[in-house]
């Protein structure tokens, strides 16, 4: 028998989510960001929270909410540009930022749930990025050391999944997403549609289900387009 | 001299049959318009695909479906997608063979600036710390001057890095330059443009030969 992980819907999916937590999303750009629960956390009202997300949504939408209503105490990400309030709020203090390069980032949230404590790299050697981390040669070559990552809560967003909680993600959508369902320790995972067991084909399950504690069809997915580039009709490709 | 896409034109020379290319934001998107026909190229993106094709066909675009530039594109034939690690896995372990990326500054040991101005701009860095860190081809595109006139090929950098004695060569709107041995090494002039200008725009050391032949484009 499979276990069910589905809950009654994001009220019940972002329940235990608390000031101060650590929280991962999931997300490249506003690709593939857990739209509803990021509604919910606005509601919730939750504050002092640390963001761990590769960007931080636009003015306005994304994280962005989050960013307007001053709930983010620290956020963790490898690019922030786009997002004006996000500027100000660093620029003057009141946020802290953590900026990492972003083959690091996903492979210390892929290390947090793996199981992994740390590993080396080569990407920021010799940059600020690797101040005050552990240098080791290897193959002659200098590595830093970087730690891995975990969430109190990791919210990602899937195409399909099912009752008990196996994920199958949609083109570049994917991205961060299956690295931060296995880092969280109470994952959620909201779904454009929810199919019973057996549904979906077991060869083509991107997150296998033991890594997601709880998931929901969303009732709306917005899915804004950050950069509509477009070619004409009759072009050539 | 060149523009924007003469710069892309020329760097789309460096490409091989065969290989695997991540095209960084800006100048390095364009390459992708200029590869030599029938050459069988793939790209990749690190947000997660490779066998990135062009821009969709307006009405067909899909949120689903970007690049890194977060510009929504199309898939090729024989495209895959992958997640986060898995894309880093393949930039880390050197399976795409060439990475073109744009800079603020670099320097005659192949240092590379192009993620912070300190007090002014801070985007971060993306994926670019990875790419330079790992990539054995990595060619820099960019404009030989900034907005002020001033050089961005310099003895060492200003700006905070992005990588150390990584870039090999740099296509700029002036020139094709080597970087070895802690020096610009003047391969091309871009049409037009004398080795005086080069030699004027350049803040770096550089090394210029007696012959320094046109770019053929």
């Amino acid at each position: 028998m499979s276990i069910s992980k589905v809950v009654s819907g994001v009220e019940e999916a972002c329940s235990g989510v608390e000031d101060g937590m650590t929280l991962m999303l999931g997300g490249f750009g506003l690709c593939g960001i857990p739209e509803n629960c990021i509604e919910q956390l606005v509601k919730l009202g939750v504050k002092e929270v640390t963001c761990i997300s590769n960007n931080a949504g636009i003015d306005g939408f994304g994280l962005g909410k989050l960013l307007s209503g001053h709930q983010i105490r620290k956020m963790i990400s490898s690019y922030v540009g786009e997002n004006e309030e996000f500027e100000r709020q660093m620029l003057s203090g009141e946020l802290e930022v953590d900026l990492i390069p972003q083959g690091s980032l996903a492979e210390r949230c892929r290390a947090g749930g793996a199981g992994i404590p740390a590993f080396y790299t080569p990407a920021g050697y010799g940059t600020e990025v690797a101040e005050g981390k552990e240098v080791r040669e290897f193959n002659g070559k200098p590595h830093i050391l970087e730690s891995a990552l975990t969430a109190d809560f990791a919210f990602v967003k899937a195409w399909k999944g099912d009752v008990a909680g196996n994920l199958i993600f949609k083109a570049t959508a994917r991205n961060f997403n299956p690295m931060m369902a296995m880092a969280g320790k109470i994952t959620i995972a909201e779904v454009e549609e929810l199919v019973p067991v057996g549904e979906l084909d077991p060869n083509e399950i991107h997150t296998p289900g033991i890594f997601v504690q709880r998931i929901f069809q969303g009732l709306s997915f917005e899915k804004r387009i950050e950069q509509r580039t477009v070619r004409p009709l009759n072009s050539p490709s | 001299m060149l523009d924007k896409n003469g710069i892309a034109t020329r760097i789309a020379q460096e490409v091989r049959d065969g290989w695997y290319v991540n095209l960084g934001i800006g100048i390095p998107t364009l390459v992708a318009n200029h590869i030599q026909k029938g050459m069988e190229v793939e790209f990749q993106s690190e947000n997660g695909i490779l066998g990135m094709g062009p821009f969709p066909i307006e009405g067909s675009e899909d949120a689903d479906l970007i690049n890194a530039g977060k510009q929504t594109i199309t898939a090729m034939p024989g495209a895959v997608y992958f997640d986060s690690a898995t894309s880093f896995a393949m930039i880390r372990g050197r399976h795409v063979q060439l990475t073109v990326l744009g800079a603020m500054e670099v320097s005659s040991n192949g240092d590379i600036a192009n993620w912070k101005i300190p007090g002014k701009m801070v985007k971060g860095m993306g994926g670019a710390m990875d790419l330079v860190a790992s990539a054995d081809n990595i060619v820099v595109a960019m404009m030989h001057t900034n907005r002020a006139g001033e050089s961005k090929l310099l003895p060492t950098c200003s700006l905070p890095l992005t990588g150390v004695g990584c870039v090999k060569r740099v296509v700029t709107n002036l020139a094709v330059l080597d970087i070895k041995d802690g020096a610009f090494h003047l391969i091309e002039r871009a049409p037009g443009v004398s080795v005086q200008e080069i030699i004027d725009a350049t803040a770096g050391e550089l090394i210029v030969p007696s012959d320094v032949p046109e770019m053929t484009l």
